[in-house]
């Protein structure tokens, strides 16, 4: 199978790559081939993404990026055109929550998750894409959440921002779809990370009576859908959101 | 090889017109059948054969094959 989803050749940016569905998706595409630069907010994280890739014998390294600054995406594209040409796959990965009600939500809380969960991907988007244009070829997949879709009390901010890239992708694969260049979404349901292991016995007894397929998903199993969207066999998918959640919520 | 004669070698090339088409005048868009984005990606090839960065504010302006040898001209040192 390994050769119908060949990357090789490909060079990969995945954003908030150092731990989660992030590091997995980083070394999934790895495994196809890929050279992959994952980022990290701090050089401890970017060093930890250098040792895993590695580790795995998969070219490529970790580098600090801060998603909500112009400055930091600009010098870290400069940084890499210079070291390994130009970006093929984006994955928008990078993300945080600022969970609240409506009622209590500060300006803040609102504007920092607007910021790194949908500005972020603007900017980083149109970071890329110069290049992608000159080669005729690109992908571009952001990691969007099963709550943009279905809501979610507490995560107004959270499930704008995740809808909101819905939008942005399907008009932005309107505008390259002529050069060969793909955008798409995965947005995970429950997945098992370290945010989901907090939580209790009874809060995932209750999760799963809502998930036909009764557990949680592996980052693996988001990963997968990635690697399809990027790989050649994904070619013809663009505009499209692929649910990956167990059937937690059907689009 | 002139600027202008540059300019025309870049047009023919990225809108894929015949070179006959190509006066000074013409419109990228209106004469030379081009989309907005390919007026995007001429502007990039502008840029890569002149060794300068047009602002996107300038870019817009660029709309006929004149107004992009007069920007050559206006902001090429090493023409």
């Amino acid at each position: 199978m390994s050769g119908l989803f060949s990357l090789h050749g490909e060079l990969a940016l995945v954003t908030g790559a150092s731990r989660g569905i992030g590091r997995a998706i980083a070394e999934m595409l790895g495994q196809q081939g890929a050279t992959v630069i994952g980022t990290a907010t701090s050089e401890q994280g970017a060093a930890a993404i250098t040792e895993y890739l590695t580790a795995a014998g998969i070219q490529g390294q970790g580098k600090v990026l801060d998603v909500a600054s112009h400055e930091s995406i600009d010098a870290l594209l400069a940084a890499l055109t210079k070291e390994y040409g130009g970006i093929s796959i984006l994955v928008n990965n990078a993300g945080i929550t600022r969970d609240n009600l409506l009622m209590r939500m500060k300006d803040e809380e609102w504007e920092s998750i607007i910021n790194t969960n949908l500005t972020s991907i603007f900017r980083m988007s149109k970071a890329c894409i110069r290049s992608m244009m000159k080669a005729k070829k690109g992908r571009i997949i952001s990691i969007s959440s099963v709550v943009g879709a279905s809501g979610n009390p507490g995560q107004t901010n959270y499930a704008a921002a995740k809808a909101g890239l819905v939008g942005f992708s399907k008009s932005l694969a309107r505008e390259v779809g002529s050069r060969n260049i793909t955008v798409n979404v995965v947005a995970p349901g429950f997945i098992d990370t370290d945010m989901t292991r907090e939580l209790s016995e009874d809060q995932r007894a209750a999760i799963f009576q809502n998930i036909p397929l009764a557990r949680l998903g592996q980052a693996q199993e988001i990963a997968a859908a990635v690697v399809y969207l990027a790989s050649p066999l994904g070619a013809y998918v663009t505009g499209e959101t692929i649910h990956v959640n167990g059937g937690m919520y059907m689009a | 090889m002139s600027i202008e004669a540059r300019v025309k070698a870049i047009v023919v090339e990225q809108l894929g017109v015949d070179e006959s088409e190509v006066t000074n005048a013409s419109s990228f868009i209106d004469d030379l059948g081009a989309d907005s984005l390919d007026t995007v990606e001429l502007v990039m090839a502008l840029e890569e054969e002149f060794g300068t960065e047009i602002p996107d504010e300038e870019a817009e302006k660029i709309t006929t094959v004149q107004a992009a040898i007069d920007y050559i001209n206006a902001h090429q040192a090493s023409a």
